[in-house]
């Protein structure tokens, strides 16, 4: 077994180099904006002196290298900087809103994922059914709809006029469970409608791309009922894509909010990034980037390391 | 009541599709060549809808302005106008004619979408084809710098880069290109990858056939299926992304008429009943589910998976 | 309609099968007729495309997706299997009829450990309990004389040889003690020496229990050992049908005899090679790696000029290694290889046009050694344009000349793409494509091995008829002994990575051997029935290689 875990130790170490390298791009990101940092928050009135004054409070006037181990020393300490729009601290702007991103996040993922392996193993069972095309068709038009089309869809007919539903997610104080789940309800819809569709998609591709395998006609031979090839033979084979569908659409769903929390007014990590590009308040961006690219590459980093040991071949070896 | 409306007239659309697509299907068949004709025969009919959409909007497109009944950015009525016989589709939120902007739209988005898939596309897969055949130090160097970037989801990066750069079309069109290239690149060089360990790429090699020859001969031929339809799935990914960055603002900049942004500044209306800003929403499924409807006749034919 | 006879087990009357092919169907089971009876052995052989395969699978009321079964009656122990709906079809499957695939490896499930695909069918079809077929595999196990058979079973699939899975895979289909057991080819894909223990494991539990089998193969030899009746398959429809032994010695039909005569090339002995002729190739003391693990250790022998060397071994031999360090694809840790003398720049990247262009090669898949995008005239146009710099009107002769010299018609073939050959010709296109480059000197990598009986036999004397006309020097790599009987002038023995044996081809199969080679010539099957017998008996009394490790273990 120790192999195993020197392979899961490998992938470990490359996802902390993948973390480190990110955030030297999103350090050098910085440095390439056009202008000088400590002018642009200042803006075009300010006199040179004052502009002096901030480059030294903001230690920018220190080789490239110092700032960025002091700001990745910072990021350790948990100091994302300040933002130039209102001067909160980015940590807590960040804090604040990642609880409702994940909140959201999960909400649709525990909706989208049981209902999209179950589908996609019907889809398989019952390939080329009338089911099967039906499901595969809906899937691909919802693939191809743009979410605030499938997010506009929804609150045209869950909300608005005579509508069931609220359209605005934004609440401001903590809501109690029962309102959370009414009121994050069509975020939350709109989202799973867009993951499951590829989730299923790529449950039953997985399956079926092993239907044509020996072991399966095998196991048709020594008499098993459909039902069991499926689950007992295919399915065990089709884990480790399953697991990589499931984590790309999990991370999706944590960083491909952003444009549902825009429509629904979501108080979102989303929507904090979109208002921060917008004014270009870099330290908000950066801060934002970084745990959105982190929580990216944790979850890549799981699915690959349940995928190994989802692999007999890998966990035991001659 | 409502309830039974709507599944009414889901199912018209859907019927109403199916015929389109067999009527253009069936007038394809009859136009084109015997051997090209045999093609088209297996096609399904969600394939031919797809089609049919593709053709009419490239028409509308090149065509735009002498379809368009006004000027694409010209004040021409009250703001928000319903629906009537001179703004068939009413106005929008400064009162320009909804309809005409649509058809704008259809050559700014689609155009702008076109050129960054194409030019993403260029870029991923002769890196990704290079890597392939020259292996080595190369390949290990472009493989490591495309995993990073793939590290970092895509819409996030993209709007960091355009954070740094600044929001415009021309810098929309790289940052999104330069992504999306990463993922051209991983595929052109997984398909490569399964063609060079052909006998027949070693024998060309052992004959001392030059880089150029091989990959323009041996390896790019029969590359080019899969290639074609990554292709298809690439443009629908960018024209989402682009419409997406424009619904937020930070895309294609007014006064130019564009889908996202026209579901943006109309978007209140929704709240009133009024579906008009779901037009331009529509126009960008319609066109995706298009595509996509092509591509996997495509993949399916590719693949040799009949039925 | 009953049969009359209690003792037929399954029959099958005028049944008809279709097959899918770009959307339209065609008839691939034309008509068979068949009889058997408990505890028979009826031999299906034919080469690809006769539909044995099908035919095995319809015995279990089974057709492959994209196959359908269009007429004719099948019934097994007084159930009709068309009629059966698919659930009573299944409660036969693995219980009643079991199936022996051709490809253990593939055919077991790598998700699961042997001991739960071996109590799945007893388990489901409740014939014993899970503890009860826990300790009944063991047992079955021990029959099949495998390795630690208390333990074997809680491996999984990659854990074991192929040899050994191929048995425990026997040892699943005993599982509920069937009555019929259909074996679909289930020692093509090994090696020479374990399939004599595969084959001497089978045909022991067969007797063991008194089960009916359908053995199918395309391998006469093996047939002849296994099978108590042999049917004859031609594109779907029978061609004959005897005891074993008579249609051994009098087959009636041509197309039988002419699978019986396959055997008989043999090219004349050619004249020792004199004395202090210098060879077109010599390999000098090559030691070759992957990685860091050695595949060839201190390699040497020579190729002379209108003289065919075969190297022979088994998988993992080094025999294609050997050809990758000739042709610079992989550079040698140690040790040379000499062209006319002269020695080659280890990597083919630093080797001269001409250089190149006197070594070629022809591959065992013809199907992935032609581009499948190019046609037939750029194919073997391509060499003849580069190193002889051939152009319009000459080059299009040239083609139209090389493909005279390979049998192929030129206007109806210039033009078309490889998918428009069967594999006999595409093979041939192959040949074609390495004379185009006049070479002196061609590796054959097992060029036959992937075709039917009469074709490899027609690329072998065509091989032979250039090699004469073009005083070529052949190095031919090949696993089948029968190839090296009928075409070579020397021998390299070769086993994991070295040479055990090497000389004139009388000088090696004559004895005494190297006993890694005896092992080797002596697990040859051959047309008598009576072959295998006689060999266990020998090796039993410590003969025949018995004391050798057989390859792979």
């Amino acid at each position: 077994m120790s192999h195993i875990w020197i392979m899961i130790a490998k992938r470990l170490g490359l996802g902390v180099v993948t973390l480190f390298v990110v955030s030297l791009i999103i350090f050098l990101g910085t440095e390439l904006l056009p202008g000088d940092f400590a002018q642009e928050i200042l803006g075009q009135a300010a006199t040179p002196e004052t502009v002096a004054a901030l480059r030294e409070r903001l230690g920018l006037n220190d080789p490239m290298h110092i700032r960025y181990i002091n700001w990745l020393t910072d990021i350790a300490r948990g100091e994302l900087g300040v933002s130039l729009a209102n001067g909160q601290s980015v940590s807590d702007l960040i804090g604040r809103r990642l609880g409702n991103t994940l909140l959201l996040a999960l909400y649709a993922a525990a909706i989208a994922v049981p209902l999209s392996l179950m589908l996609g193993i019907l889809a398989a069972l019952f390939r080329n059914s009338f089911f099967d095309r039906f499901a595969n068709a809906s899937a691909l038009t919802s693939i191809s709809f743009p979410e605030f089309f499938v997010a506009y869809i929804l609150i045209f007919f869950l909300a608005g006029a005579g509508g069931v539903f609220p359209s605005i997610s934004n609440f401001r104080t903590d809501p109690s469970f029962d309102e959370f789940l009414y009121r994050a309800f069509l975020p939350a819809l709109t989202l799973t409608l867009v993951v499951t569709a590829h989730m299923m998609r790529m449950t039953r591709a997985a399956i079926i791309n092993l239907l044509a395998s020996p072991y399966i006609e095998m196991a048709r031979l020594k008499g098993m009922s459909p039902m069991r090839i499926i689950v007992k033979h295919a399915l065990p084979n089709a884990l480790a894509p399953i697991i990589n569908v499931i984590a790309l659409n999990l991370a999706y769903l944590i960083t491909g909010v952003v444009v549902v929390e825009v429509v629904f007014v979501y108080p979102g990590l989303g929507q904090l990034m979109v208002d921060s590009v917008a004014a270009r308040d870099m330290p908000v961006v950066q801060g934002v980037a970084l745990v959105f690219a982190a929580a990216y590459v944790l979850l890549n980093l799981t699915a690959d390391v349940l995928a190994t040991l989802s692999n007999p071949r890998l966990v035991h070896r001659r | 009541m409502g309830f039974l409306t709507g599944l009414f007239w889901l199912a018209a659309v859907i019927v109403g599709a199916m015929a389109a697509g067999w009527v253009f299907r069936t007038a394809v068949i009859a136009v084109s060549p015997h051997g090209v004709a045999r093609e088209f025969r297996t096609m399904p009919l969600t394939a031919g809808f797809g089609l049919l959409m593709i053709v009419i909007y490239v028409l509308v497109a090149v065509f735009a302005p002498a379809i368009a009944p006004f000027s694409e950015t010209a004040i021409v009525g009250r703001e928000y106008q319903a629906w009537d016989n001179v703004h068939l589709l009413g106005t929008d939120n400064l009162g320009r004619d909804m309809l005409s902007r649509l058809i704008y739209g259809a050559r700014n988005t689609v155009g702008i979408a076109f050129a960054t898939t194409a030019l993403a596309f260029i870029l991923g897969s002769v890196l990704g084809l290079l890597a392939a055949v020259v292996g080595g130090w190369l390949d290990q160097l472009l493989s490591r710098m495309v995993d990073v970037l793939m590290a970092i989801p895509a819409l996030i990066f993209a709007l960091l880069l355009l954070t740094i750069v600044g929001t415009s079309v021309i810098n929309m069109i790289l940052v999104i290109a330069v992504i999306d290239a990463t993922r051209v690149y991983r595929l052109a060089r997984a398909v490569a990858m399964n063609i060079v360990v052909m006998d027949y790429v070693e024998a060309a090699k052992l004959r001392g056939e030059g880089l150029w020859r091989l990959i323009t001969r041996e390896i790019l031929p029969n590359a080019l299926a899969p290639l074609v339809a990554e292709f298809g799935l690439r443009f629908c990914f960018v024209f989402l992304t682009i419409s997406a960055l424009s619904f937020l603002g930070l895309g294609i900049q007014p006064p130019t008429a564009d889908w996202g942004s026209m579901v943006r500044d109309n978007a209140t209306l929704i709240s009133f009943g009024d579906i008009t800003p779901l037009l331009p929403a529509g126009a960008i499924a319609l066109l995706t589910v298009s595509v996509n409807f092509v591509v996997d006749w495509q993949l399916h034919r590719a693949s040799g998976l009949r039925e | 309609m009953t049969e009359t006879n209690k003792d037929v087990l399954l029959s099958m009357k005028g049944l008809r099968i279709e097959g899918r092919a770009d959307e339209e169907w065609t008839e691939i089971v034309k008509g068979i007729d068949l009889t058997l009876h408990k505890g028979e052995v009826l031999g299906l052989i034919g080469e690809s495309g006769a539909g044995k395969s099908t035919i095995g699978l319809a015995a279990m009321g089974f057709a492959r997706d994209g196959c359908r079964i269009t007429g004719g009656e099948i019934t097994f122990d007084g159930i009709d299997l068309r009629a059966a709906s698919e659930r009573e079809r299944r409660g036969l499957r693995g219980k009643r009829i079991a199936y022996v695939a051709q490809s253990a490896a593939a055919s077991f499930n790598p998700a699961h450990k042997l001991i739960d695909q071996y109590a799945e069918a007893p388990v489901r079809h409740h014939v014993m309990s899970r503890s009860e077929a826990e300790h009944d595999a063991v047992d079955l196990y021990r029959r099949m004389q495998l390795p630690n058979p208390e333990e074997i079973g809680f491996r999984y699939p990659h854990q074991v040889s192929g040899g050994q899975l191929q048995r425990a895979m026997t040892a699943m289909a005993m599982s509920c003690r069937p009555d019929l057991i259909i074996f679909d080819e289930p020692t093509t894909a090994l090696d020479v020496t374990t399939q004599i223990e595969v084959l001497a494991a089978i045909r022991d539990i067969v007797e063991q229990f008194d089960t009916a089998a359908i053995y199918i193969t395309h391998d006469l030899a093996v047939v002849a050992q296994m099978a108590d009746r042999i049917k004859v398959l031609l594109r779907g429809e029978e061609v004959e049908e005897a005891d074993t032994r008579i249609m051994l010695d009098a087959p009636t039909q041509d197309y039988t005899k002419s699978l019986w005569a396959v055997r008989s090339f043999t090219r004349p002995t050619q004249p020792p090679v004199e004395k202090g002729v210098t060879p077109v190739v010599s390999v000098r003391n090559v030691t070759a790696a992957y990685g860091v693990i050695d595949v060839l250790t201190n390699i040497s022998f020579d190729i002379h000029a209108r003289r065919t060397v075969a190297v022979v071994g088994e998988s993992g031999s080094g025999k294609s290694t050997t050809a990758r360090v000739i042709t610079g694809l992989l550079p040698p840790r140690r040790g040379e290889i000499l062209f006319n003398g002269e020695a080659l720049p280890p990597d083919y990247r630093r080797r001269t046009r001409e250089q190149l262009r006197q070594a070629q090669m022809i591959y065992q898949m013809a199907d992935t050694a032609l581009n499948p995008k190019l046609r037939i005239r750029d194919l073997i146009g391509r060499p003849a344009q580069m190193y002889l710099g051939l152009q319009g009107k000459a080059l299009e002769d040239r083609i139209k000349d090389l493909l005279s010299l390979i049998e192929l018609e030129p206007g109806e073939y210039i033009d078309r793409v490889p998918s428009e050959l069967s594999g006999g010709q595409k093979q041939r296109i192959g040949i074609a494509r390495a004379l185009a480059a006049e070479p002196q000197f061609i590796i054959c990598d097992e060029v036959t091995s992937a075709l039917d009986q009469l074709v490899a036999e027609g690329i072998l004397k065509l091989l032979d008829r250039l090699q004469g006309e073009f005083d070529l020097a052949y190095m031919f790599i090949t696993h089948d002994l029968a190839t090296v009987r009928a075409i070579a002038d020397e021998v390299v023995v070769m086993k994991e990575g070295l040479v055990i044996e090497a000389g004139p081809k009388l000088e090696v199969f004559q004895p005494p051997h190297d006993p890694y080679t005896e092992l080797l010539l002596s697990s040859v099957p051959e047309m008598d029935p009576d072959w295998l017998t006689h060999l266990l008996e020998e090796r039993d009394a410590g003969r025949a290689g018995a004391d050798v490790e057989p390859a792979g273990h």
